[in-house]
């Protein structure tokens, strides 16, 4: 369970702009009729992604209404799931793992880099306001270690100074490349292939 | 060594390309409606015959819980839902599936569609993994365009839909129940069972849930028939499965590799080695966060599979295998997987929602040297207190670790620990009521 700070600067209204409209007209397709509640968690993702990377209360009450959901129901999802954020973290939102597979290849590092140039604590924005950064749990990607998460994309195999100068473009509004540091190709050993040597399309 | 043509995911390094057309080039889509017009039961037959289990962590098997469904569709329609919720600390294999092999596990989704008589297919991706949705979503389109999805799928009369739904970042969302309680809305805890979601599960019908990997080699197995799946292996512990050797090793990678492979051989052959060579090994944590670690003397001779794993009293799990070095603070290691899962304890019963955070706080004294050596008998009564006193297998995969620490790893915090101040002092303290304690010499 991770505590949840709510934003004391509300606005007053949200409403989806007509491209997620939309795309959440879509969302509901998905599931039965009588199941519209089945779409809670990715609407609430387009309203992550249009409001900048946080959720409003206004919104969770369109939200609700939209699915016919009560409200309370709605913010019980939004407290629950760590990736929603009930505050502002800025237009780039650092996340990086620290759980044991990465922190015995040196998260910390990575995390020292963050408090350096982005802010001293945790989910506190940046002195331009457009970034900040936390601390999460296991992303899923542990062989390419030390990693970290910016918005939807993974960065892969970090040291000091990749992590650097992938924060420091953030800083100046740019979006560094994604993927391994190192030039790695994905999953595969870093000196070079143990298996599938011989394998090609047929 | 596993030969490179028994190997099922050839594109785990994204050689050869994902697309359709690639994928089809390795032999995907092929014979999918010969496999579609057998009867039902002789897939499952077949599947029973592999002895395939599932990949998932629990390492039921596959064919006996496919079967589980009911034979008839009744008034409620059946679900057939992918458990892509990827998150114990050590695995990356689902993934790797999911951007390099997507049309495998599509395939799959079809015939195990059909198996259990199920229209609709859902795929619970964690929403972390958003790029890799992207990937799948695109290689659904690229299926229903060909006609291999949607209304009579691959011309074999049978309607499947698959649909990708996202989580939102809860680990407990990987436990099948507090998955379906989220794919219908609401905060992803665990449901009591019985009833079990082959009767009662999505939306109250019939229900199987499966891992990524599982479905995933489902096709290959009826291409190349369960006989050759058998041989690869050990008995009850057959075919290939995917490693992903993660921590202080010099190459960490994800390897498919034969069950059963020493794990000497999968840390040397293929990850290049322990940092600092063998000797330098401290544990191995097997198969994810949630299975004992083994010290270095059980490594040297253990094999890889569900059987041999559980002799040693741990488990192959995931096979998530996470490298520790003696570089390491053991102690400090076990008390970030404790906080792992304090953070990822979904609340809904008290042992797990308060012993988490019990044992993480324990075990950060223990690594800083602030406990005494009652608190590690303590440390031990409160995983059992944790174990078995749950919903779901949360509560098992959070005091297992720290017992595989007790077991393996005891001098090493006992090193650290010390005798409670007040005993030692012996002082004479007034309004103390356990004085008599002091006052013993045993004390």
């Amino acid at each position: 369970m991770s505590v949840k700070k709510i934003s004391k600067a509300q606005p007053e209204l949200f409403e989806f702009n007509s491209e997620n409209l939309e795309k959440a007209k879509k969302e509901i397709m998905k599931y039965p009729k009588e199941r519209k509640a089945s779409a809670v968690i990715s609407l609430l993702f387009l309203v992550q992604k249009q409001n900048d990377n946080w959720i409003p209360l206004a919104a969770i009450k369109y939200v609700a209404s939209m699915l016919g959901m009560p409200y309370i129901k709605v913010y019980e999802v939004t407290t629950f799931y760590s990736m929603f954020n009930l505050s502002p973290v800025g237009k780039y939102f650092v996340q990086v793992c620290t759980t044991t597979p990465c922190m015995i290849r040196g998260a910390k590092k990575i995390t020292d880099v963050c408090k350096k140039l982005i802010s001293q604590n945790q989910q506190e924005l940046s002195d331009n306001k457009i970034c900040s950064w936390t601390e999460v749990e296991c992303l899923g990607a542990c062989v390419n270690a030390p990693m970290m998460q910016i918005n939807q994309d993974y960065f892969e195999d970090l040291d000091e100074n990749s992590t650097k100068e992938i924060i420091q473009k953030l800083l100046m509004d740019e979006f560094p490349q994604p993927g391994s540091a190192k030039n790695r190709k994905n999953n595969s050993p870093e000196t070079g292939k143990t298996t599938l040597l011989e394998i090609k399309n047929a | 060594m596993l030969k490179d043509e028994d190997r099922i995911f050839k594109n785990l390094y994204n050689d050869l390309g994902w697309d359709l057309d690639s994928a089809i080039k390795r032999g995907d889509w092929s014979q999918t409606k010969e496999i579609i017009s057998k009867e039902k039961e002789t897939i499952i037959k077949e599947i029973k015959k592999s002895e395939l289990r599932g990949r998932g962590g629990a390492g039921f098997p596959t064919g006996l819980k496919l079967s589980f469904a009911p034979k008839e569709l009744g008034s409620r329609p059946h679900y057939l839902v992918i458990n892509a919720d990827e998150s114990e600390p050590g695995t990356c294999k689902d993934r790797d599936i999911l951007r390099f092999e997507p049309h495998k596990l599509i395939e799959g989704c079809l015939i195990a569609s059909y198996a259990i008589s199920a229209h609709t297919c859902y795929i619970y991706i964690r929403g972390e993994y958003f790029r890799e949705g992207q990937r799948l979503q695109k290689a659904i389109d690229q299926a229903y365009d060909k006609n291999f999805l949607g209304k009579n799928a691959c011309n074999s009369g049978w309607d499947l839909d698959v649909y990708i739904h996202y989580g939102a970042g809860a680990y407990i969302c990987g436990e099948e129940t507090a998955l379906l309680e989220s794919l219908e809305g609401n905060k992803g805890q665990p449901r009591l069972k019985p009833p079990f979601p082959a009767l009662v599960g999505l939306y109250g019908c019939p229900t199987i849930v499966n891992n990524v990997e599982t479905i995933a080699v489902i096709p290959t197995i009826l291409k190349k028939g369960s006989k050759w799946f058998a041989s690869l292996g050990k008995p009850k512990n057959t075919g290939t499965k995917i490693f992903c050797i993660s921590g202080n090793v010099n190459n960490p990678c994800n390897v498919e590799e034969e069950m059963g492979i020493p794990l000497k051989e999968l840390i040397e052959k293929h990850a290049g080695g322990v940092v600092g060579g063998w000797n330098n090994l401290l544990a191995v944590i097997p198969g994810g966060s949630s299975m004992p670690l083994l010290p270095k003397s059980i490594c040297e001779t253990i094999n890889m599979d569900f059987d041999s794993l559980i002799k040693a009293k741990s488990g192959l799990g995931t096979a998530g295998v996470v490298v520790i070095n003696k570089d390491q603070d053991i102690i400090r290691c076990m008390a970030r997987i404790a906080r792992f899962y304090k953070h990822e304890s979904c609340g809904q019963c008290t042992p797990c929602r308060e012993g988490c955070g019990w044992m993480w706080r324990m075990l950060e004294r223990m690594a800083d040297g602030d406990s005494t050596y009652k608190e590690i008998d303590l440390l031990h009564d409160v995983t059992k207190q944790i174990e078995g006193h749950t919903i779901c297998a949360f509560g098992e995969g959070s005091a297992w670790p720290v017992q595989g620490l007790l077991r393996h790893f005891r001098k090493e915090i006992e090193k650290r620990s010390h005798e409670e101040p007040l005993i030692k002092k012996k002082s004479n303290i007034p309004y103390l009521i356990d004085q008599h304690l002091l006052e013993k010499d045993s004390a």
